[in-house]
């Protein structure tokens, strides 16, 4: 029996150690690569050692009194049952510990929520308006005037799905990849302004050193200042519906120029964009664009093949919707249904991306609708 | 039943109510569930069927009570508990009521001022919902159910007061009665009170039309939603503490109770006052600020 | 007197089970509806683990997968512990106080035979197109409200559930208040006694603050109410706030009893008197108290107001004073006695330390500027699994085992037990003890499917699972052969355990304490200390 327990217990043990060595992302928190994740590491240490000092004072006590006070040894029980002095004394003693901790996780959270610079209120460089959908993130750069969707990478959104024969180990970054990063620069201040379209996520970088929640119909404020360029991958951490996991962040931090650079480039890309709304698409230009649009952005809810997930997610192919009026269909689109995971579509994609997905929709999954629609008439719609 | 032992705490035998109880609550609120979600092919009957069956239950149940305390197997002990046991109920329906005017509460002074704009929710307002100014009563940003107008406090609702005030008098009047033994009196009390609460309904009843003819319904944003939650429950209460109230006058007239042993009696005037309590904070709340 | 003879159990199933008043058959309901529902949420646990043993999704889509933690967490919770907590209430509260029974003994039958409904109508969902609900055991509006047709029925099996628990407290309440054998004081009350009136008042406090949050819910979704919807001026984060107050209380609903339970084993077994009990009382009703004003710390990230969050931070930290206490009371009540390890003595000694490892993080996450770190990753996962499984599970296996005699009349084996307490234990950390690593690491909690850093931890943790579960089945073939037979038990178990249950014969009889009259308080469990 004894003999057995100790061979388990080091097997177990080894287990433990190899698997804890193998593992490549370490076992801690993260320092990550901004002053407030620094003091919340340093908090979190703090916290730790204390409890381990703690740890190691009660269990020591009880080990020991395991050990010499137990009835095989022939000892016998005294039969005292309060003492005023110990008792005021391990009351009095935590208080004192967790005033100690108390006191820097105070100045760290004014330091979170009441951003100072010389003792005057902290000024921001730049604002990024986050907004939470079922699935994907939409980034604002307020400033700028632009913004757009980011969603889980093609690679990882194949390799995720059940049986997919993929094996995650093949794909870089699997699960924490996106199609299109935020770009931040590095040493700026930036003040995020997080909301949500339907339910309630949570915008979260370990290395920024914190999460915050994105909640529907109201804004939320956190900010940071990033010291090191470089890709910094997190996951959204609020429950938010059956793909809940699988709407990574990814933020590509940048040194200025390059972020000067980067900027004007999506401005550029910005503006083409627009004129291509006014020109006539070719059907084959239309089916290809929106082939990527309903990969990317429609099928986590209405699948590839148009079969939706009945009934929370209604099928496409055969949609009463989508064989219809084309007009009504780009209207919902635009729209989406208040109180239901369908978004609207209207300020998240660009004309041409409609477009194209309703026609790919129109003309795809045995649907008969057949024609086109246009960015124009998207326009028009709006 | 040979003797009975006033020391002896009375253990019954053979619970057969709150199995149907159970049957009962569980029809309710499986047809409600089903006509919830518009599947309204049976249960609308479901739920009648179990919302009888729970009446079938009381009705059984207390009849059982009735007749073990008339047939004197309770003793002082049994009386206590009995007592504690209503007084921890009401003290569970005032956190019920606690829950919806806590959310009254945070409405109006963190939700609504911050989508207007107050303190830290500037950019709610800037950003989401510009223009808004976050005053009550309001249906919110978005304006949900459209324009309403609210009621006003000094006519119906002050009357309502009273009328529940007045309520709470005479049933302590006709608990003076029954302490003295003055049978008919305490009758006449009870009826009183009764007729009161009824009035109270039939005005809080004419009150509802007259709201929806202001378009202030349920839907009408978050003022709609805590004026008729919390009026609603109010109002079931009263309904429930009229008809046990009901059933009281009859048992008085019908003789049973004690000048000096009539446990189901106070019980039902404890709830009487805890509801006319609760409106208080409703008329308060609700109504005038 | 009402029956003839105080030992005849009623004859056939629907007489002795189904209209029982008497409160071992009705503890004895609650265990065994409880035992169940452990295995039901188990099972579900076990697909948790199963699908999470690799990335990549194998077995479950993600919409089931929420569907399993919601449903495994809301089974555990109002399933298992709570019930199996009233059970014990309800088995030994009478025979520790000298009682001849539960105060209100019919509504104490209405009190059990609620549940069986409540969660075959929350079960149903699960064969429901749309399936059952998946937002979480939190029921977080807007998410929980698109669950279709299951919301309703979310709502009335709370609502049921809470009727139960609110019933099953006011007859706790007005047990101990009312029922005391004469000479009994409140200060001569037992722990667990003491524990389980707190508890009570909690359950009463808070459950009706529950149904008011899903009402809430049902009429936001189906009447068109705006109480959680920013567009008509209401507001998501109104319902945290709800249902923590609710939440947090909820938490010590199922620790509090744990520790009365554990208070009562540790003296047994160390031969010695409970170190500090009046200190104890108060350090529990502290605990009550300070439950009530934290419950925000669930919700740091939600964009509180700086003072709102300092007061719940500091007020959380608060709660490791009066638990402190405690975990310092039982180590000095092994200080210098004489201590033998039978196996409820095992697990509690195993609570005391793994639940403090528990409360440890606990008291991590309440310091608010790191809890924007740890906050809705598997370190949380992590905590509370340490308060609950080798938490609140420990003790009452630790009290099946300690009062197994009394309820059947023979003894367990030794060696079996002994057998399921090393399994277990080194089981349930290897299950849990690598979450915190991968919490710290990053990972949220609720995902189906990580990314590939997360592996091995996952897979230990897994079998980790699967190895305590199977410790489980063993469980309960060990309590089946106890109740079928084996070494007839004496009246007090023990040897020379302190407490009224241990003066009566072994099985208890079906009544105990017809006679209704003062105790030899020296036999009280703390009768003549402090
Ligand atoms: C039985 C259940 C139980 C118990 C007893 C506790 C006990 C505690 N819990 Fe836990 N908790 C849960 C169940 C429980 N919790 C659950 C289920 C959740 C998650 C819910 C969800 O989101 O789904 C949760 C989540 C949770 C959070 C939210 C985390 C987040 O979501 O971000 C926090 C934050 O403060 C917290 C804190 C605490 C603290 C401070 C205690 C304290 O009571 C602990 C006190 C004990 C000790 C500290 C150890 C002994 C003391 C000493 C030896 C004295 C000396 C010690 C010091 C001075 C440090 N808990
Ligand atoms: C008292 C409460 C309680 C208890 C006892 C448990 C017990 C267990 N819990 Fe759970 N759990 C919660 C309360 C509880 N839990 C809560 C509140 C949540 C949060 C939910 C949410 O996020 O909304 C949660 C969430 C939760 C998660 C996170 C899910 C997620 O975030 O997606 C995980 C993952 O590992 C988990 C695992 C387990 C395991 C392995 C056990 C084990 O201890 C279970 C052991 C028991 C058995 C296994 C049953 C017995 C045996 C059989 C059924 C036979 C079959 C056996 C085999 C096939 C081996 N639980
Ligand atoms: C997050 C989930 C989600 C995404 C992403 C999504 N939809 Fe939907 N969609 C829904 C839901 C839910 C409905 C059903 C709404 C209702 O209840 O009527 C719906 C309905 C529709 C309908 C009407 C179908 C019918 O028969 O009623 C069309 C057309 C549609 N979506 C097209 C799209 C297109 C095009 C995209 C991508 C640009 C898209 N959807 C992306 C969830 C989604
Ligand atoms: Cu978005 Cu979780
Ligand atoms: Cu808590």
């Amino acid at each position: 029996m004894k003999k057995a327990q100790i061979k388990l217990v080091t097997m177990l043990t080894a287990l433990m150690l190899t698997t804890v060595s193998s593992a490549e992302y370490g076992i801690n928190l993260r320092k990550g690569v901004t002053d407030y994740s620094q003091t919340a590491y340093d908090m979190h240490m703090l916290a730790f050692w204390v409890c381990v000092v703690i740890g190691v004072l009660v269990f020591g006590a009880m080990l020991y009194s395991i050990i010499a006070h137990r009835k095989s040894k022939g000892v016998k029980p005294e039969q005292f049952s309060h003492s005023t002095t110990a008792e005021i004394v391990w009351t009095i003693i935590p208080i004192i510990i967790l005033a100690v901790m108390a006191w820097p996780a105070t100045k760290a959270l004014i330091k979170m929520e009441n951003p100072t610079e010389n003792g005057k209120p902290m000024k921001m460089d730049m604002t990024i308006k986050v907004t939470g959908y079922q699935w994907k993130w939409r980034y604002d750069y307020l400033e700028e005037g632009f913004g757009f969707l980011s969603t889980l990478s093609k690679d990882s959104n194949l390799a995720r799905q059940i049986n997919s024969g993929v094996k995650p180990e093949t794909v870089d970054n699997y699960l924490l990849d996106v199609d299109k990063p935020l770009v931040l620069p590095v040493d700026t201040n930036i003040r995020f302004l997080l909301t949500a379209d339907d339910v309630i996520h949570s915008w979260w970088v370990p290395d920024f050193g914190w999460k915050r929640d994105a909640i529907p119909g109201f804004i939320n404020e956190a900010w940071t200042n990033i010291k090191e360029p470089g890709i910094y991958r997190g996951q959204c951490a609020e429950l938010c519906g059956k793909d809940h996991g699988f709407m990574p962040v990814v933020v590509e931090v940048l040194s200025k120029e390059d972020y000067a650079d980067w900027l004007s480039q999506q401005k550029g890309e910005q503006a083409e964009e627009a004129a291509m709304v006014e020109k006539t698409w070719t059907k084959e230009e239309l089916m290809a664009r929106g082939e990527e649009v309903y990969m990317q952005q429609c099928v986590t809810c209405h699948q590839a093949d148009g079969t939706g997930i009945p009934p929370t997610f209604p099928a496409l192919a055969g949609s009463a919707v989508v064989n219809g009026a084309a007009a009504d269909q780009v209207q919902l689109v635009l729209n989406g249904k208040p109180g239901t995971a369908m978004a609207a579509f209207g300020s998240l994609l660009s004309e041409n991306d409609i477009a194209a997905a309703i026609t790919y929709t129109r003309n795809s999954f045995g649907n008969t609708a057949g024609g086109m629609v246009q960015p124009v008439d998207v326009k028009n719609l709006k | 039943m040979s003797e009975v032992n006033a020391d002896q705490y009375f253990v019954p035998h053979k619970a057969r109510w709150p199995i149907v109880g159970s049957i009962g609550l569980t029809a309710t609120v499986l047809g409600a569930a089903h006509v919830l979600n518009s599947e309204t092919t049976v249960t609308p009957w479901l739920m009648y069927a179990g919302l009888i069956i729970i009446l079938v239950m009381m009705f059984g149940w207390f009849g059982e009570v009735i007749k073990e305390s008339e047939e004197g197997l309770y003793n002082t002990g049994v009386d206590t508990s009995f007592r504690m046991g209503m007084i921890w109920f009401i003290f569970s329906e005032v956190m019920f009521f606690a829950c919806f005017f806590g959310a009254l509460f945070y409405a109006r002074t963190l939700s609504v001022p911050w989508l207007g704009g107050e303190g830290t929710g500037l950019s709610t307002n800037e950003v989401l919902w510009n223009g808004y100014e976050g005053v009550w009563p309001t249906n919110g940003p978005a304006a949900l159910g459209g324009h309403f107008e609210v009621l006003d406090p000094f006519h119906l609702p002050l009357i309502n007061t009273m009328l529940l005030l007045t309520s709470s008098v005479t049933v302590t009047i006709a608990h003076h009665a029954m302490r003295a033994n003055h049978r008919s009196q305490t009758v006449i009390w009870l009826v009183a009170t009764v007729l009161l609460g009824a009035a109270f309904m039939y005005l809080q009843v004419t009150e509802y039309i007259e709201a929806y003819h202001l378009n202030l319904t349920l839907e009408s944003g978050i003022y709609g939603s805590t004026f008729f939650m919390l009026t609603g429950f109010h109002g079931m209460h009263v309904t429930l503490g009229a008809i046990m109230l009901a059933v009281i006058t009859v048992r008085v007239a019908k003789g049973h109770f004690k000048p000096d042993r009539h446990f189901g009696f106070e019980a039902v005037a404890w709830y009487w006052h805890f509801v006319d309590v609760v409106w208080l904070g409703l008329f308060i709340f609700v109504y005038i600020l | 007197m009402g029956h003839d003879s105080h030992d005849h159990k009623p004859k056939g199933f629907v007489n002795r089970w189904l209209m029982t008043t008497n409160h071992k058959d009705i503890g004895t309901l609650y265990l065994v509806f409880a035992f169940a529902m452990f295995i039901t949420g188990g099972a579900m646990a076990m697909i948790i683990r199963l699908e999470l043993f690799q990335p990549g999704l194998q077995f479950v889509e993600p919409d089931f997968f929420n569907q399993m933690t919601t449903m495994h967490a809301l089974i555990m919770v109002f399933g298992a512990v709570m019930p199996a907590f009233v059970g014990l209430a309800n088995w030994m509260i009478p025979m520790m106080i000298g009682a001849p029974d539960m105060a209100l003994p019919r509504m104490n039958n209405w009190s059990f035979w609620i549940l069986p409904f409540a969660f075959a109508l929350l079960g149903s969902t699960l064969f429901m197109d749309g399936g059952a609900p998946a937002g979480g055991w939190t029921m977080y509006p807007p998410l929980v409200l698109q669950g279709g047709k299951n919301v309703a029925y979310l709502v009335f099996a709370v609502h049921l559930m809470g009727i139960s628990s609110i019933m099953g407290a006011i007859n706790v309440i007005a047990t101990i208040m009312n029922m005391r054998a004469p000479n009994v004081g409140y200060l001569n009350m037992p722990l667990f006694v003491w524990t389980w009136l707190i508890t009570a008042f909690l359950l009463i406090a808070v459950m009706p603050v529950l149904a008011g949050a899903v009402t809430m819910l049902l009429t936001d979704r189906y009447f068109g109410t705006s109480f959680f919807n920013a567009a008509g001026g209401g507001d998501p984060v109104l319902f945290q706030h709800i249902f923590w107050f609710f939440g947090h209380p909820e938490v010590y609903i199922m620790i509090l009893p744990s520790f009365g339970v554990v208070s009562e084993i540790i003296p047994t077994f160390a031969r010695k008197p409970l170190f500090g009990y009046v200190s104890m009382v108060y350090a529990t009703a502290g605990i009550a108290f300070l439950s009530f004003i934290v419950w925000a710390h669930h919700m740091f990230s939600v964009g509180m107001p700086l003072g709102g969050e300092l007061y719940f931070m500091y007020a959380t930290m608060m709660i490791a004073v009066p638990t402190g206490v405690k975990i310092f009371n039982w180590v000095a009540t092994m200080w210098k006695g004489a201590m033998t390890f039978e196996t409820p003595m095992l697990f509690s000694l195993a609570f005391v330390v793994l639940f403090t490892i528990g409360g440890f993080s606990g008291v991590m996450m309440a310091l608010a500027p790191v809890d924007l770190q740890y906050h809705d990753t598997y370190f949380i996962v992590a905590h509370f699994h340490y308060v609950l499984v080798p938490g609140a599970i420990f003790a009452i296996i630790a009290a099946a085992y300690y009062w197994l005699p009394k309820w059947s009349g023979h003894m367990y084996s030794e060696r079996l037990g002994k057998i399921h307490f090393w399994w277990s234990t080194i089981s349930v950390n290897v299950l849990f003890f690598p979450q915190h690593f991968l919490g710290l690491a990053g990972m949220p909690r609720r995902i189906p499917d990580y990314s590939t850093q997360f592996a091995e931890f996952n897979m230990m943790s897994s079998i980790g699972g699967f190895a305590f579960g199977l410790a489980q089945v063993f469980f309960i073939y060990i309590v089946v052969k106890t109740v079928r037979g084996g070494k007839k038990a004496e009246a007090n178990a023990w040897g020379d355990a302190k407490g009224l249950e241990w003066t009566v014969p072994s099985p208890a009889p079906h009544h105990t304490f017809d006679e209704f009259g003062p105790v030899d308080l020296k036999k009280m469990a703390h009768g003549e200390v402090h």
